[in-house]
């Protein structure tokens, strides 16, 4: 069972009393735990258990405009008063710096809204197998699948941030995961590919047959892959891949890169970045959201924000220190973003597939190539080349590369956006990039 | 040393007993337990940002049975805790009928100091070198407009309780000090990362010479980046410098030669043991006992005490890396590769000094030999898809070659290549062999644990470098 609130409330209590007590000024802190349970299957057979219990404390303590912090998994009082003794000595002997200080009173979330973001359901390992048993029977009927491996996780959370203006919340949450990938074979090559699903509540997680279809389909696709010749050429990007471009311009836009000057959108607010049409939300407030929450990570109330309006950059994601370095408030987004997404562009997949007579359909990226500092981008790819609207082979052992800055504004979107991750972005296509090959 | 049973309702023998009934009928298992406090001081922006401390607890029950690994850890060493990890194990483990494997090879050998770096200089001192390193960085070019520098330090301590009570330990100190510096010319900006670390106290690494050696070198990289050009796309010769570029050798291959990809046959190395894998005149070795090094390690995560592993010599396959999990169902032994990012973890095979050994040529008969092509000396990070055995890595600094001279610099480009075919594509290799400065972390199923890699320069004859210049 994970720890309960009141449990939580108690060391944390403890934690802010003895931090004042030892002589800082403010101090935070959040108390969490979490218990998973994984089972794992290779080949139709169980193949791992993981049971998984993590305590965490993460104490902040300031004098005046001071601040350091601690951070441990042993919650027994005895060693927290070492700790909190070490983390307010440290404070005393750490330079000041102006924007140091806890969350401006009046941003503070006032309570914590009910989204439907916990399950209590608890299935057995049992359970998970016959699930797994059913998945991978059907991502190994086809031949070509020479193996499978696939997973189940049941994930239950709780914590309590408090700080000591006061502020104390925190709350439960759930997740349940399960996930296949298989590797086909034929007289050429070897490949992988994957599927997941992951879910808030039991129910609505996919079911087993099809998460192991899917998977096994994608994966005999990109059989007998060919590498083609160096071009400019249009690139659509598949929805698991768009959501990392997405993240990409989220982290380009957190007010720590744009006080720092190391963004390439720095100074952009207000000014058009996108193409014309783009609309880019982070919204915390949706009902059994991934990326859901009532709050930001040092308790300042998340509300929906429109980072980019008609392709125009309105907003930046701002936390408490960055916020009074750049001389505004922040909007609640210490940690990151929520559940983060593209609206749906004017298209449907079939019109966007066929806007061209040539072009690259990417599955799948390696590396990490995205430089934020100068927006190049340039990662290896994987996927296919499509002709006239068709898909024609598959293709591996290319590189794509462009800017962000030409990136952005030639994007165009499909209207088939889904909510499956925390980040989601419809299909993506991207004009004037260059892939390197033979 | 931690006494892990000081402070707990669980006595030692108590624990022992708990351990070897859990284990009964299985095949392998232990109970592992660590403690590790480390600290992280950040400079930014002309300012401490942070200074932080942490320490951590926990235990991670583990128990295998044929082909099956059940784990369970938690945070509270106590009685009821344990209990419940070895129900946990048991109701996966319900068929178990194995015998434990007792035999775990010995040695005195230790490859680093039993010393605690974080107590061996005080915050202010810390502090203050940070301080010097922003004043000499901002002192030494006006273009400089960011400055960031970071301490971590860390020392973990084991113990590994098998069945029927036989009991290891280990203590690993671990320092990274690490520089990255943005300048600014024209609108124009680049950074320049550069780093140094290892199992050793932090004054081997931050003697005045030392840090600003650190400085200059990501001063340097930034400048050259400041006059870079766009990158070449498609496929060209390679020359790579030595000593860090040598984890093309960890993604291309290292990899791939992990054992429980080739036991699952998903590794492209898999059917190729003792066949010609690499040009004639290529060796690597994995090696863990080099003194000091970020991934040397006295005994793995397992207790096996560490070797040197040869991997392929001179072209040829001759071992996979091994825990002993795999090696068990592979039939063969460990190669004191069992590693695991912490007690959260299961042990997987992983590299720890992965290097390319010396041949015979050098540098400039390889840039020599080259009419089109780039020289890539300094990497960011790289990935690798085992199955297919497409690899990629980043670079950071990099000069187009013409007509055997090395040219003006290009922007930081993916390089691409397949792991199983690149080492044949090998030319040259070089007589000028250089360790990392020791600041590799690798991934790999979620987990990260310190790794050293080296090579000597070599000419590969043909990848595709990713670049936008048609």
């Amino acid at each position: 069972m994970i720890k309960d609130q009141e449990y939580l409330e108690r060391k944390s209590s403890f934690c802010l009393d003895l931090a004042k007590k030892l002589g800082a000024s403010d101090a935070s802190v959040i108390v969490s735990n979490s218990i998973s349970e994984t089972v794992n299957f290779r080949n139709q057979k169980l193949d791992e258990s993981n049971r998984s219990d993590n305590l965490a404390i993460g104490i902040t303590t300031y004098i005046g405009k001071k601040k350091s912090s601690i951070s441990s998994s042993n919650l027994l009082d005895d060693n927290l008063k070492i700790l909190i003794k070490k983390c307010v000595e440290t404070t005393k002997n750490t330079p000041e710096d102006e924007f140091n200080s806890l969350p401006d009173k009046d941003l503070l979330a006032k309570e914590t809204k009910s989204l439907n973001l916990y399950d209590d359901t608890h299935i057995k390992n049992d359970i998970k197998i016959e699930y797994l048993t059913r998945l991978e029977a059907s991502a190994s009927k086809e031949k070509k699948i020479i193996n499978t491996e696939s997973s189940f996780t049941e994930d239950k959370s709780n914590f309590i941030l408090a700080n000591s203006d006061g502020f104390c919340e925190g709350y439960k949450t759930s997740s349940f995961t399960a996930s296949s990938v298989t590797v086909a074979k034929d007289d050429i090559s070897m490949e992988r590919d994957y599927e997941y699903t992951s879910k808030c509540h039991l129910q609505d997680i996919r079911d087993a047959e099809e998460l192991g279809k899917i998977s096994a389909e994608q994966t005999i696709k990109k059989l007998s892959p060919k590498k083609i010749g160096s071009d400019k050429i249009p690139i659509i990007f598949d929805k698991r891949i768009a959501k990392g471009i997405l993240s990409t311009f989220a982290s380009a836009i957190s007010s720590s890169a744009i006080s720092r000057g190391t963004s390439f959108l720095k100074d952009k607010i207000n000014q058009k970045i996108f193409s014309n049409d783009l609309n880019i939300f982070d919204k915390p407030d949706i009902l059994k959201g991934l990326g859901s929450k009532s709050f930001d990570s040092e308790g300042v109330k998340t509300e929906t924000l429109q980072l980019v309006e008609e392709g125009v950059l309105k907003n930046y994601l701002i936390d408490t220190y960055n916020g009074k370095k750049l001389n505004l408030k922040s909007n609640g987004r210490c940690g990151g973003t929520s559940n983060l997404y593209f609206d749906n562009g004017k298209i449907s997949l079939k019109n966007l597939l066929n806007s061209n007579s040539k072009c690259l359909y990417i599955t799948e990226t390696i590396g990490h190539g995205s430089n934020i500092v100068t927006g190049d981008y340039s990662v290896g790819a994987t996927g296919f080349l499509i002709e006239n609207g068709e898909f024609k082979f598959p293709i591996n052992e290319i590189t794509i590369a462009g800017n962000f800055k030409d990136m952005f504004k030639n994007i165009t979107l499909a209207n088939d956006l889904e909510f499956k991750y925390a980040t989601n972005s419809p299909t993506m296509m991207i004009e004037g990039m260059v892939v390197a090959g033979k | 040393m931690s006494n892990f049973f000081e402070k707990s309702d669980l006595s030692r023998n108590e624990a022992e007993n708990i351990i070897s009934d859990t284990l009964q009928n299985c095949d392998d298992g232990e109970l592992y337990l660590e403690n590790s406090k480390s600290e992280s001081i950040l400079l930014d922006d002309n300012k401490i940002k942070n200074s932080s401390y942490s320490s951590d607890l926990g235990f991670g029950l583990r128990a295998i049975s044929d082909e099956i690994v059940a784990y369970s850890h938690s945070n509270e060493i106590s009685k009821n805790s344990l209990k419940q990890s070895s129900e946990n194990l048991r109701e996966t483990l319900k068929s178990a009928k194995g015998t434990y494997n007792h035999s775990i090879p010995k040695s005195n050998k230790k490859y680093y100091e039993n010393i605690n770096p974080i107590e061996q200089k005080s915050l202010n001192e810390k502090i203050e070198i940070l301080n010097k390193v922003n004043n000499y960085l901002r002192s030494t070019d006006s273009n400089v407009k960011q400055v960031t520098a970071n301490f971590l330090g860390e020392q973990k301590s084991l113990e590994i309780i098998r069945s029927g009570g036989e009991t290891l330990t280990d203590v690993r100190p671990l320092i990274r000090f690490n520089v990255s510096v943005m300048l600014e010319k024209n609108g124009r900006k680049e950074t320049g990362v550069y780093g140094v670390g290892g199992r050793q106290s932090y004054d081997n690494y931050l003697k005045e010479d030392n840090w600003k050696n650190v400085c200059d070198e990501a001063l340097r990289i930034a400048s050259v980046n400041l006059e870079s050009k766009p990158a070449p796309a498609g496929e060209m010769k390679v020359v790579l410098g030595p000593g860090w570029p040598a984890i093309l050798i960890h993604e291309a291959v290292g990899h791939g030669l992990e054992g429980d990809f080739n036991r699952k046959k998903t590794s492209a190395f898999h059917n190729l043991m003792g066949q010609k894998v690499a040009s004639e005149g290529v060796t690597i070795v994995d090696d863990g006992t080099i003194d000091n090094r970020r991934g040397s390690l006295t005994i793995d995560d397992e207790g096996t005490p560490t070797e040197k592993t040869v991997l392929i010599e001179n072209g040829i396959l001759k071992n996979f890396m091994q825990d002993r999990h795999n090696a068990r169902l592979m039939k063969t032994k460990s190669t004191g590769s069992g590693r695991r990012e912490n007690y959260r973890h299961i042990v997987l095979p992983r590299m720890r000094n992965t290097m390319m050994l010396n041949g015979k040529h050098t540098q400039e008969e390889m840039i020599k030999s080259v009419d089109k092509g780039i020289f890539a000396v300094s990497f960011g990070g790289g990935q690798v898809d085992i199955t297919s055995g497409k690899f990629v890595f980043n670079c950071t600094e990099a000069y187009e070659i013409i007509n055997g001279k090395i040219g003006s610099p290009i922007k930081g480009a993916t390089l691409i290549g397949d792991g199983p075919s690149i080492l044949k594509e090998v030319s040259m290799v070089g007589n000028d062999m250089m360790l990392d400065p020791g600041i590799g972390t690798c991934g790999k199923a979620g987990q990260g644990v310190p790794v050293g890699v080296a090579q000597p320069s070599i000419l590969i004859n043909k990848m595709t470098v990713g670049g936008t210049k048609l």
